[in-house]
């Protein structure tokens, strides 16, 4: 494998969810534009964060990428192999290499299955048997994940919600992956309980170097787990970066919405920028034409409306930061509007 | 009775909520006290099973009064709610006081229009005809900011997005222009620049009516946008109160300290492990002894001699400020001090 082949190569990727309508014949009618031409790329222990807001595609990216859905079009490359439309077959080999953990830590764990048999399960399944056996793998992953391994025969309703994500890390783990998808690892779990999983799963990622597609609404965790950021809206991504240039240098006038909406507790800092955006998310059966984002954009002009503005490196972006605006905000310059009534905000 | 500036309008004193269930009596809420003034926001925080939300059904009265035993006193602008007859607080509900709820696609009724849901509660409590009704839903749903209020008014729940679903949650508890308004976490299933909708819609509307809010969330960036005084619970007790600086600028209750160190921040350093509070919230089946917290607080052994889980600290509130911990000042002034010269380097 040379080492300019990235882990993971996802170009134009596509998913269109067919709506179908009418009677006695039933015939697709529209389609749901859940994830539209997504270029990425994932190198070897890298961990990547998809952020955005609900409906943006980022869930539908991360099953895209695992194959759990089948692509519209576009390209998933695992390790140099298309995986687009390889079948269960041709898949096998490389699913253990890649595994998900998911949000509900209750509704992704089966009640009737022990621990032991929830995380040997894979195990089973891809006719793994490790040095020592299965249940001797088990104990260590347990031990790994910072539970106990004498809890091997406990059902998941003896746990906490974090205990419980902590068997799914586990499970995640079984087959030692090369990458991990994870869909809204925290989200779920309570404020005290969300820095236990954050740092297991950091943990991980260094210790094992495991690459990771980190899927999450929240700013501020996916800047403290990712290197890279990918902002998503509308099934694009607008912007993609080191996590430092995106944090500090947001070029797309939604990432800089996006961050100034974050709430932060602190009172003592000079007040923060607020922009507040007007309306909803469109409806991604009918997204706006050119760019998605325009409709809530303060600076759309008719150039948005006709044309999609390309991902491609800005005037003044490092490489490698790419932003899909016409008008890419410039830092430390004319301050955005203030949509918003509140005099906190205008003082 | 009438009510000054200086008095509360809400008035909370030693409140006690515990259920009996098959497994024992749930202590869900133990010993609360807390005052809120016209035209305030207090800010509950707290994790799961801490009891906020509990505290809030109480008051407006909705527990099931069979299997629930209730103690101490509500007091509503001079009115005590506790043992009050169920058609004083049906009276109260939606008229004087009214409620947000967290998932509005659940609070709202499929079947019917969101106009005929706004009019309901104001033609209950109001006697209003239909017409009259309907008038102050378009009313309603215009000022809190829905586009074509004219026909959105005829619309079902599902033909609204989330944001626009709490919005119309938000009218309604609106309606009859209630004095204390409580939202349980009323932005927590929503996005981030959707929240930042609402609360700034809440604050407008406070600013307007002076309505007194009290707002539950999980969330401290949340409590630091939009809360005037702070209350933090931990396993169905208050653990620290203040005004929303003083909570998060000096905090001083380990727990609070613990909430705030493991949030990261979108300027604090990366790759560093967090900070995260050990163990998990305790049932309140079975709650530790002392302190609720001394399982999972890292001072408990500076306090020494096995106090924390002995005897309960109590909760001294001078001037709207105090906490229930038996550190003294001293410790707690050096862990501050430790944690402004750890920002520093």
């Amino acid at each position: 494998m040379s080492s300019t082949t990235p882990l993971l190569d996802v170009s134009g990727l596509t998913k269109h969810f067919p709506i179908k309508g009418g009677f006695p014949i039933r015939r697709t009618v529209g389609a749901v534009q859940a994830v539209d031409g997504l270029d990425f790329q994932v190198a070897e222990g890298e961990s990547l964060g998809l952020v955005g807001e609900s409906g943006c595609g980022k869930s539908t990216t991360g099953r895209l990428i695992t194959r759990l859905l089948e692509p519209t079009a576009g390209k998933v490359s695992y390790r140099g192999q298309d995986i687009t439309h390889a079948n269960r077959k041709e898949l096998a080999p490389i699913r253990s290499e890649i595994q998900m953990i998911f949000q509900d830590p209750y509704a992704s764990l089966n009640p009737r299955h022990t621990v032991g048999k929830i995380i040997s399960g894979p195990m089973e399944i891809n006719n793994v048997n490790p040095a020592g056996g299965r249940e001797n793998r088990v104990r260590e992953l347990l031990e790994i994940v910072g539970l106990n391994p004498e809890h091997y025969n406990r059902f998941p309703h003896e746990f906490s919600g974090g205990q419980r994500q902590r068997i799914g890390v586990a499970r995640a783990l079984a087959l030692q992956p090369k990458l991990i998808v994870a869909d809204e690892p925290v989200s779920a779990l309570d404020v005290s309980i969300q820095a236990q999983v954050v740092n297991l799963l950091q943990k991980v990622q260094k210790e094992l170097g495991i690459a990771f597609v980190f899927i999450a609404h929240d700013l501020a965790i996916v800047r403290h787990f990712s290197q890279r950021v990918a902002v998503m809206y509308l099934g694009k991504i607008v912007e993609i970066a080191d996590r430092e240039d995106l944090y500090d240098n947001p070029r797309h006038p939604y990432t800089r919405a996006l961050l100034s909406a974050v709430p932060e507790a602190t009172v003592d800092a000079e007040p923060r920028e607020r922009i507040r955006l007007v309306g909803d998310v469109p409806s991604p059966i009918n997204p706006p034409s050119g760019c998605r984002f325009r409709t809530r954009c303060w600076k759309a002009t008719e150039k948005c409306a006709t044309e999609a503005p390309p991902l491609v490196q800005a005037d003044g972006n490092k490489p490698g930061h790419l932003t899909a605006c016409h008008y890419p905000e410039v830092r430390d310059t004319v301050p955005a509007p203030r949509l918003s009534k509140d005099p906190e905000a205008a003082a | 009775m009438t009510s000054t500036d200086q008095q509360p309008f809400l008035s909370v004193k030693d409140l006690k909520v515990h259920f009996s269930t098959e497994d024992g009596v749930v202590k869900a809420v133990d010993g609360l006290s807390f005052d809120l003034m016209r035209g305030k926001t207090l800010g509950i925080v707290g994790e799961s099973g801490s009891g906020k939300s509990v505290t809030n059904l109480t008051i407006l009265g909705l527990h099931n009064p069979d299997s629930t035993a209730v103690e101490g006193s509500i007091e509503l602008d001079g009115q005590e709610l506790n043992g009050a007859p169920e058609k004083t607080l049906e009276h109260l509900r939606g008229n004087k006081m009214a409620m947000i709820f967290q998932d509005a696609l659940a609070s709202l009724s499929p079947y019917h229009t969101i106009g005929a849901q706004i009019g309901e509660v104001y033609r209950k409590h109001k006697g209003a005809s239909k017409k009259e009704a309907r008038e102050r839903a378009i009313e309603m749903l215009r000022r809190v900011g829905i586009p074509q209020p004219e026909s959105r008014v005829d619309n079902y729940p599902h033909e609204f997005s989330g944001g626009m679903r709490q919005r119309a949650m938000i009218a309604m508890a609106l309606v009859c222009d209630p004095e204390l308004l409580i939202a349980d976490e009323p932005t927590t299933a929503l996005d981030v620049t959707v929240q930042a909708q609402i609360m700034d819609l809440l604050k407008d509307l406070q600013r307007e009516f002076g309505t007194a809010i009290i707002f539950i969330t999980h969330d401290l960036g949340v409590i630091a946008d939009i809360a005037d005084e702070v209350l933090v619970m931990y396993g169905g007790r208050c653990v620290e109160r203040g005004t929303k600086k003083e909570v998060l600028r000096s905090p001083q209750h380990p727990y609070t300290w613990g909430l705030l160190a493991s949030m990261p921040s979108l300027d604090g350093p990366v790759d560093v492990p967090l900070n995260p509070i050990p163990g998990s919230p305790p049932s309140l089946l079975n709650p530790p002894s002392g302190c609720r917290f001394h399982p999972r607080c890292a001072f408990a052994e500076k306090v020494g001699g096995n106090r924390c889980a002995t005897e309960s600290p109590v909760l001294e509130i001078t001037d709207g400020r105090g906490s229930a911990c038996h550190l003294t000042d001293e410790q707690r002034t050096e862990h501050l001090a430790d944690l402004t010269a750890a920002k520093h380097h």
